[in-house]
């Protein structure tokens, strides 16, 4: 049984919903639908149905369910501020308790729970990645050869990294010994297919002479197997994390995926008091940073001549106020870098989790939007803070044919700090002041 | 239930995937913001004012209710299917035709979105004023529907004022024009101001010719606060005989000021008992002349404290005081009751007297808050319906309040609308005489009573 809320819990929030239709002018699937059923409101309404027996789980009311990037945008624009987003959550719960997971949900849950099955996957897959997969020109992504039933072959994914982040960097990096010892959770993304934004990590860390822990036992943040409607596995996960993290002391816990940071803070807070305190301790790596001061101090670098137009892109998890500003302030205080703007640079890629695995034709039309604010702006590279939303919008960008290159916004910080001489590469002498 | 004959029909005039009767659509197409729901058989999105007469001759021949909707976020129950039948979605009509800034007009389908609208002509310089709250997501189908206002409306008018002429499907399927493009135009009767406002009970907008103005050169923000309620009010009054409109005159009373209180960028002195926010507009240079004066009225009256903007953002904060009251009212009851009556403007600090009165007498919370510039209050009534006496009590609330709206000369809807929720009021303030009136247009144009049926009127016509 999953120690999450049960939808039956949420009787009184649905009642709350008073059916205004703001939600209509947020949600960024409504938007290419027109469904009302897609809207927060109607999702509000259909749950009520539910639960009072005038409508089954029935192929249509799961596919209705499907549709939602859980963005959140429909909660932080509520008057009331019902938590649609808990709601469908529970909801996808219920469906995979009676009807039994996707054969993708069950797939990603167990891939995800057992990290050995993990690393062989993405050994194996890294072998044999020419056969599956081809080259798209001109970038690092890769196709499919041949037909999936979940992965459409004109779809990018990056490529699996020869070694897994975790298994190229030791547990514990020694840094200052006055210096704080910070915990990095590095979500799967990071782990397997994205090492170089934990090296930015590792190199923003180590210039302030951080003292680094990188657990070993930490796994899968929980939100995919949650997300697909596994509540016991997401569970699982959660305790896992909570013993892999809470083992040593260290005084912050960093993510560097916008996504990971949702999960770790917002979604298993109502397991437990450890899980609360636990959520209350992880920060997002942007923002720890800029508590430390080190936009300061990267504003203190010889500026260079000629920076280099980038747009940023606001991940769908880091829209809070505090998270949403902190990755803007250390691009504009980079010295090799102009921070442009750019259109729709608030809208969501369109990745959604699974939602772009079910509904890839409305995935690519979200993208095609984003395609238009890049194209229209003057940014050579998009930053942006999340493993998840470099993927979707490197994808976005070659179904346009456009050349932009999509990284994090800590691979530009560790390009700066490599430029000072300052970092991983000699952590020992130089170090930002 | 129709028959599948009747869907066959339907999917044949609008293509197949834009019917459904689906249990899902038929729960999701069943309410607006006055939270009742009644599900419609099917629900049919036509393209064109061509499908839109094939449904209607349909449905007459058929004798099948058929309710117009556009966001489904009305206040009054205007676009719910009591009686089941076709929930008409008018969404997929969402082209803004042309802006035509020789002639200073725009025509537009009815479902594109008020703030898209807006959005279209400002980047051309122009303006078109009403503005709802719910702006960003109702249609301008429905504000025409339900002749729309909003805070600039003391300055600039209501939909109404804004609407040339339309293309109409009458509600035996016949495609006709209303008014034109002109600015002056007195041939026939006025079908343009009979349709604006009838609630989709006269006919389908299909096109809407809207009048645009040029866009106001700069705008200047206050916030004033004041330690009665009575205060404020005159405030209004002396305002309006001082011969200054401005573009908005909202107001908030204590309760409202209790519900922001602690969430407020501001700060709100305990001695603050109400709030007016004032906008004024136009001309750079008019705009400080207009707001001095403006304060210099106010002075007077117990002013506690006065704020304004020096900026966008300055006045964004301004603003968010007002906005966050609605959203912030459960903490005074769960339940509400939301009226939105309007007074003729002198008669402001009365009516104001008058509801405090009634909240005192009857025991239950009245929060009071709204447009107090055109006499239009947003009067809530907070109540808990799961205590006993709560719900009678309300009830009570409403008419006296309605009562004496009307004996200061007022209406018991500036802009909501009657739908299903004001109609057994209407009594109240029409006259048998007009209501017969009422009923023989209605009767003359849908003899069968298939365009949103239940609506406006109780009985059967």
């Amino acid at each position: 049984m999953s120690k999450h809320k049960d939808i039956e819990a949420y009787r009184k929030q649905l009642r709350e919903c008073v059916k205004c239709g703001t939600c209509r002018a947020h949600c960024p699937v409504f938007k290419q639908v027109q469904s009302e059923a897609v809207v927060a409101r109607g999702k509000i309404s259909l749950a009520e149905a539910l639960m009072n027996g005038e409508v089954e789980l029935d192929r249509r009311l799961i596919s209705d369910i499907s549709q939602c990037l859980a963005c959140g945008r429909c909660v932080r624009k509520c008057p009331n501020q019902v938590p649609t987003d808990e709601i469908i959550l529970a909801l996808r719960r219920r469906i995979g308790r009676e009807k039994g997971l996707t054969l993708f949900g069950r797939g990603v849950s167990t891939v995800l729970q057992r990290p050995w099955l993990m690393n062989l996957l993405t050994r194996l897959g890294r072998m044999f990645s020419w056969l599956v997969f081809r080259k798209v020109p001109q970038s690092s992504g890769l196709r499919l050869r041949f037909p999936s039933p979940y992965i459409s072959r004109d779809r990018t994914i990056p490529e699996i990294a020869p070694r897994a982040f975790r298994q190229s960097h030791p547990e514990f990096i020694a840094g200052d010994e006055d210096k704080p010892l910070v915990t990095f959770f590095t979500g799967c993304m990071i782990n397997h297919m994205l090492p170089e934004i934990g090296d930015g990590v590792l190199a923003a860390l180590q210039s302030l002479g951080m003292n680094i822990l990188i657990p070993k036992d930490q796994g899968c943040c929980g939100l995919p197997a949650l997300c697909a409607g596994d509540g016991q596995g997401a569970a699982c996960l959660a305790d896992r994390n909570l013993e892999a993290l809470t083992a040593h002391k260290a005084d912050f816990i960093v993510t560097a995926c916008a996504s990971c940071h949702s999960g770790l803070t917002k979604h298993f807070r109502d397991l437990g008091p450890d899980h609360a305190a636990l959520a209350g301790k992880v920060m997002d790596i942007h923002e720890f940073l800029v508590d430390q001061g080190f936009d300061e101090k990267l504003l203190q670098l010889p500026r260079q001549e000629n920076p280099q137009p980038v747009g940023y892109h606001v991940p769908c998890h880091l829209r809070e106020p505090g998270l949403k500003e902190a990755p803007r302030k250390l691009l504009s205080a980079l010295p090799s870098i102009r921070l442009v703007d750019m259109k729709h640079a608030g809208a969501c890629c369109g990745l959604g989790g699974t939602f772009s695995v079910y509904h890839y034709d409305i995935s690519k039309k979200l993208g095609a939007l984003k395609a238009e604010g890049i194209r229209d702006s003057e940014a050579e590279i998009v930053a942006t803070a999340c493993p998840g939303c470099i993927m979707q919008l490197q994808d976005t960008i070659n179904h346009a044919g456009m050349s932009q290159q999509v990284c994090h916004v800590l691979e530009l910080v560790a390009a700066d700090l490599k430029n000072a001489d300052i970092g991983q590469a000699n952590r020992k002498e130089a170090k930002l002041r | 239930m129709l028959e599948k004959r009747i869907i066959n029909i339907l999917r044949d005039i609008v293509g197949k995937e834009y019917v459904s009767t689906e249990k899902t659509d038929r729960i999701c197409y069943s309410y607006d913001a006055t939270q009742q729901q009644f599900y419609p058989d099917v629900i049919v999105r036509p393209a064109d004012a061509e499908q839109i007469s094939l449904i209607l001759k349909m449905a007459n021949a058929e004798n099948i209710p058929v309710y117009p909707r556009g966001a489904g976020s009305g206040f009054t129950g205007g676009s719910v299917p009591t009686q089941g039948g076709i929930a008409l979605v008018l969404t997929r009509l969402d082209r803004i035709l042309r802006i035509d800034q020789d002639n200073l007009i725009a025509e537009v389908e009815p479902g594109v979105i008020t703030a898209s609208l807006q959005k279209a002509v400002e980047e051309v310089g122009l303006f078109y004023p009403p503005d709802p709250a719910s702006l960003k997501f109702s249609t301008i189908g429905g504000n025409v529907a339900e002749c729309a206002g909003g805070p600039r409306c003391v300055k600039y008018g209501v939909t109404k004022d804004y609407v040339l002429g339309m293309q109409v499907v009458t509600p035996q399927g016949d495609v006709i024009r209303t008014g034109g493009e002109t600015m002056k135009g007195v041939v026939g009767y006025d079908l343009t101001k009979l349709m604006v406002g009838s609630e989709g009970t006269l006919g389908v907008i299909t096109k809407i010719v809207l009048k645009l103005l040029p866009k106001p050169e700069a705008k200047k923000t206050m916030l004033v606060m004041f330690d009665s309620i009575d205060g404020a009010a005159r405030t209004v009054s002396n305002i309006i005989r001082g011969k200054i409109i401005p573009t908005t005159l909202e107001f908030m009373d204590a309760t409202a000021l209790e519900c922001v209180r602690q969430n407020a960028d501001l700060d709100i002195p305990e001695s603050a008992r109400a709030v007016l926010i004032i906008e004024v507009d136009g001309d750079r240079e008019l705009l400080e002349r207009q707001a001095a004066r403006i304060l210099e009225i106010a002075a007077p009256l117990g002013v506690v404290h006065t704020s304004i903007a020096a900026s966008d953002e300055e006045s964004e904060q301004l603003w968010q005081v007002r906005r966050s009251v609605s959203p912030s009212l459960r903490k005074v009851n769960p339940d509400k009751y939301n009226e939105d009556i309007c007074v003729p403007r002198s008669k402001l600090p009365d009516m104001i007297r008058a509801i405090e009165a009634i909240s005192n007498n009857l025991g239950i919370p009245i929060v009071n808050f709204g447009h107090a510039g055109d006499g239009n209050i947003h009067v809530n009534i907070m109540v808990d319906r799961s205590i006993d006496g709560h719900e009678e009590k309300a009830e009570i609330a409403i008419r006296e309040i309605f009562a004496k709206t009307l004996e200061l000369g007022g209406t018991m809807s500036g802009e909501h609308g009657v739908g299903t929720s004001k109609a057994p009021y209407i009594p109240m303030e029409l006259d048998s005489a007009t209501v017969v009136y009422m009923k023989a247009i209605k009767r003359a144009l849908d003899p069968k009573n298939i365009l949103n049926p239940g609506k406006i009127f109780l009985e059967d016509l």
